[in-house]
């Protein structure tokens, strides 16, 4: 396993059931009341409702999970997580199934997992974030399939700019001082192991 | 009353009037803040879509540095996002000793060591908490009593740890807001969620969040935030959201430090007023008046 950009390799497989029986441990105790699609501020926008996906994952359709866009719509507002009537960590489980598919390098989550993608790649770099390096990197991935993406933030970008809240940055600049390189390793050696 | 304080990424660049703000709120209240020594990135929210062991892994790093700096004074981190982060990690790994164990080992490629006995504190837990509305109140100069405002709390200050305030109907920005003067925007929405990172990667689903925002501030004077992912996505989109649906006006966004420091006479400049994206003149010091004595 390798935190790089997905952009270098994609699949468009879904993983084994097995996969998913971490995430089965957390909401076995579901009891399919649909509380969590009620909170759900995203729910408008879901190709699945929450209830329905921990149906699945629990039935361990693999195939309708990763066809779905669910649960890169999660914007981690925590709202089911405090309402679930049977306390399950469903935000942490979103998380889950969003960590499998940036591993997976599944082509259709690309605009979700290339933006975490980019941001982790720019922290390891350079311990914070450097918007501008990063926000360009993420419009260059996106560029063969959404060239017009970074219209949509121009304007933006022009403030922040004019502002002094962004800088104009070199996007392949060297590591920094406040490199992350070690600790990422040490992650993800021993993420592969366990 | 002191504080370790972790500004976060989003305070050295696109949130800096946030970060000016709050030292110079902080300042005014003789409340002394030590910025972490070398602090790096909490992850954000990608981290926690990457990898469950660097979601943690990197906010413990400032753990450490906090816990190696000073282990008796609780760390004030103004984001939400951050704030999250932190507690989270720290929370984790408290109670899960295996867990830690392994997170030491990450951070022992930083010569650090996580032991847990430092507190994470989110700034408006410590304004209305620590400090309260009275010692808001008995700095205040100038008149704030013409402005109505809406305050919006978002998600990540009290979900899931509700740990100052109702983490669904939440309240505790109303005493503070007036002990300036200003008046309080009756509505549901503090709570409700901006569409974070969405507005990035999935904007359309963003902007129905923050159009049902902004709709729902009308005969506010100004909404104020506790968070730079939420500032920005109420702020930056209002002429996208006017154009999709038509029926919103511009609204001034601020910080709540911004507000109350408005309210202490603190220059505008000193507040970073001229660095918010969406601020009406009325909120600039030319049209402010000193309240009588």
């Amino acid at each position: 396993m390798t935190l790089s950009p997905p952009s270098r390799r994609e699949s468009g497989a879904h993983p084994a059931p097995e996969a998913l029986e971490p995430i089965q441990e957390k909401i076995r105790a579901c009891i399919q009341c649909g509380t969590c699609t009620a909170s759900c501020p995203n729910e408008f926008a879901m190709d699945l409702t929450p209830r329905h996906l921990w149906r699945m994952v629990l039935m361990g359709e693999t195939e309708a999970i990763f066809a779905s866009q669910t649960f890169t719509l999660c914007s981690a507002c925590y709202s089911c997580t405090l309402r679930c009537p049977r306390g399950l960590p469903l935000t942490e489980a979103m998380h889950d199934l969003k960590q499998m598919a940036y591993r997976g390098r599944m082509a259709r989550y690309k605009p979700s997992t290339a933006f975490y993608g980019h941001f982790m790649d720019t922290i390891r770099r350079h311990g914070r974030i450097r918007e501008t390096e990063f926000i360009s990197r993420y419009f260059m991935t996106m560029a063969p399939s959404k060239p017009l993406l970074p219209l949509g933030y121009s304007g933006l970008g022009w403030r922040l700019l004019r502002k002094g809240k962004m800088a104009i940055e070199y996007p392949f600049a060297a590591p920094g001082k406040r490199s992350l390189e070690k600790v990422f390793q040490k992650a993800e050696s021993m993420e592969a192991s366990e | 009353m002191s504080y370790l304080y972790y500004p976060g990424c989003s305070l050295t660049g696109t949130a800096r009037e946030y970060d000016l703000a709050t030292r110079a709120v902080m300042d005014a209240m003789g409340v002394p803040l030590t910025e972490l020594e070398e602090w790096t990135c909490c992850g954000a929210s990608a981290a926690e879509a990457c990898s469950e062991l660097l979601a943690l892994a990197l906010p413990a790093i400032n753990l450490a540095i906090a816990e190696k700096m000073d282990g008796k004074q609780d760390v004030l981190v103004p984001c939400s996002a951050c704030y999250l982060n932190l507690k989270k990690a720290n929370e984790t790994l408290r109670q899960d000793g295996k867990t830690r164990e392994r997170v030491n080992s990450v951070l022992a490629e930083k010569e650090l060591t996580l032991k847990g006995s430092v507190g994470v504190r989110h700034l408006l837990d410590v304004l209305a908490t620590d400090l309260g509305a009275e010692t808001v109140r008995r700095k205040v100069k100038v008149d704030l009593s013409h402005l109505t405002i809406a305050p919006y709390y978002g998600c990540q200050c009290l979900r899931p740890y509700a740990v100052f305030d109702d983490p669904e109907e939440p309240r505790s920005m109303e005493p503070l807001i007036r002990a300036t003067g200003a008046r309080v925007h009756p509505w549901q929405m503090g709570a409700k969620c901006c569409g974070a990172s969405h507005m990035n990667t999935k904007m359309e689903v963003a902007l129905e969040l923050v159009h049902a925002i902004l709709q729902a501030a009308r005969g506010a004077d100004a909404i104020v935030t506790v968070c730079p992912m939420c500032q920005m996505n109420l702020e930056a989109y209002q002429d996208k959201i006017n154009r999709r649906y038509g029926d919103v006006s511009s609204v001034t966004i601020l910080y709540l430090p911004q507000l109350i420091g408005m309210a202490f006479g603190i220059s505008d400049e000193d507040l970073g007023l001229g660095l918010n994206l969406a601020i009406d003149d009325r909120f600039l010091s030319k049209h402010k008046t000193a309240v009588p004595a």
